[in-house]
């Protein structure tokens, strides 16, 4: 394997779920 | 889009649409940066040429490799296409309710530093404490606007807000009152110069808040440069022990050291490395922002010299973290799998819209580097917000409103940057502050090596 993929949080998922806006101001929903 | 870079024996792949990351070797490293406009043998042939005396390059492994490739890009990993943009203004267009509140208890101080953007606290104004009275109201304010949210941010600012002490008590106790009643949950934070930082201050700092922010720029020397008292002598010996004692009792709590780099101490390794050093463990250091004529402003000379020290910050981090010794950084704070939404990610910290500024005097303005400047008035808490243009203005700022931003990698990690460093080297909050784009970059490709070296240790 040459190539290993990071996992990370999927953004496109992410964007079907919507945001909740319970993060602390600069997530609350992924810490539950 | 991607972006390719190395970081000492770390070859690393960016998507900036997935927010994949990948680690390569070298061999997978040139195929990902010839895949998109170099045909399959012709990929194979520079591969041989480079790599072909390592046994285990063969052309029927460098094809596997290109077939990995392919598929990542098939799945989306890779080049993934960009469908975020109406993400942002439908998102902002959402942020009329408020979440969080800068509370500018104190406009006054008891240092005088020279480069504050405060002006030592009055913000090109009078001085003035926030009175009870006024403080209670911009509570009702948040909790009256703040819609489906139940989570809440208030934020104990200046000046130093610790020369108004009772009324930071008496305003968390009103708080703490008011939550109850309207099903919310209300996070205290505080920022201090330490000065007045006694145990009765730890304690109830201690049991009420959330995050507490101790300024400190490092080594006594560059400290007391800048972070005076109104006779000109330097408050690091008055201060350090405060925040020693502070920090002891903390426990398990969020606080941060919180320091600021200017043209002279470019090396501010050295100021991070002596917190550490001293027991802090919580660390926070940031370029000063200041007119460029000012001799303590950052230079175009000063950049190569502050990449390096990131670089070597993060070589340190990764050293310490392996020896059970580890420290924070605050920007090289990464949660990979759990980390923000795209709709944060695009949108960003909320000034002007979900997060404002509350003047001693009950004025809004959309953030605190904004306070003091009269056209960015907003309203107040008694009529609330009264120049929705200006909140459209500030809802329109997000990663993509900026075509300069266009072809940036780590747009949905600034998320467009800061609206008030783009106005102070602009003139406009949707110009670009290339210097800060610069800095930026380089500590997000720092962060994410630091967490995969990390990883890797684990």
């Amino acid at each position: 394997d040459r190539i290993v993929t990071v996992e990370t949080r999927d953004l496109e998922k992410s964007l079907a779920e919507g945001g909740c806006g319970e993060c602390q101001t600069s997530c609350e929903k992924t810490e539950e | 889009m991607i972006h390719c870079y190395r970081f000492d024996d770390l070859n690393i792949v960016l998507d900036t649409y997935s927010g994949s990351i990948h680690m390569v070797d070298p061999v997978a490293f040139d195929i990902i940066q010839m895949y998109e406009d170099t045909p399959r043998d012709e990929i194979v042939t520079r591969i041989m040429a480079k790599f072909g005396d390592q046994p285990d390059v063969t052309p029927e492994d460098v094809n596997k490799c290109i077939d990995d490739v392919e598929a990542l890009k098939a799945s989306g990993k890779l080049w993934a296409p960009d469908k975020y943009e109406n993400v942002a203004l439908n998102f902002n267009k959402r942020r009329v309710q408020i979440k969080a509140l800068c509370l500018h208890v104190a406009h006054t101080c008891n240092l005088n530093c020279s480069y504050c953007f405060a002006s030592q606290g009055k913000y090109h104004g009078k001085r003035g404490l926030m009175s009870l009275e006024v403080g209670r109201q911009a509570i009702d304010f948040l909790i009256a606007n703040s819609g489906y949210h139940r989570n809440l941010d208030i934020d104990f600012f200046g000046g130093e807000p610790l020369m108004n002490w009772d009324v930071v008590k008496a305003l968390v106790a009103y708080g703490r009152e008011q939550e109850k009643i309207h099903n919310k949950n209300i996070r205290f934070t505080l920022t201090t110069n330490g000065v007045l930082l006694d145990d009765e201050v730890t304690e109830f700092c201690n049991r009420e808040m959330h995050n507490v922010v101790l300024s400190l720029d490092g080594r006594k020397e560059v400290h007391d440069r800048f972070r005076v008292d109104v006779k000109g002598n330097g408050s690091y010996d008055r201060i350090v022990p405060n925040f020693k004692s502070f920090v002891a009792k903390r426990g398990d709590k969020s606080y941060y050291m919180r320091g600021t780099y200017t043209h002279y101490n470019t090396d501010f390794l050295n100021d991070i490395l002596h917190m550490a050093d001293m027991g802090f463990t919580e660390l926070s250091m940031e370029p000063v922002v200041t007119d460029p004529a000012e001799p303590s402003a950052l230079t175009s000379d000063d950049l190569p010299v502050l990449f390096e020290q990131y670089e070597e910050l993060a070589r340190e981090m990764i050293r310490r973290h392996k020896e059970g010794r580890g420290f924070t950084f605050y920007h090289y704070m990464l949660d990979l799998t759990c980390g923000p939404c795209i709709y944060k990610r695009v949108a960003g910290c909320g000034s002007g819209t979900e997060y404002l500024a509350v003047t001693p005097w009950g004025d809004l303005y959309p953030c605190h580097q904004f306070v003091g400047d009269e056209k960015y008035k907003m309203g107040d808490i008694w009529t609330g917000v009264t120049n929705t243009a200006m909140r459209e203005k500030f809802a329109s700022c997000s990663a993509y409103s900026r075509p300069e931003c266009k072809d940036c990698w780590a747009k949905l990690y600034c998320s467009g940057g800061c609206a008030a460093n783009s106005y102070h080297a602009t003139g406009d909050i949707n110009g670009v502050y290339e210097y800060g784009c610069e800095l930026f970059r380089k500590r997000i490709e720092c962060a994410i090596a630091v967490k995969l070296k990390t990883m890797e240790n684990q």
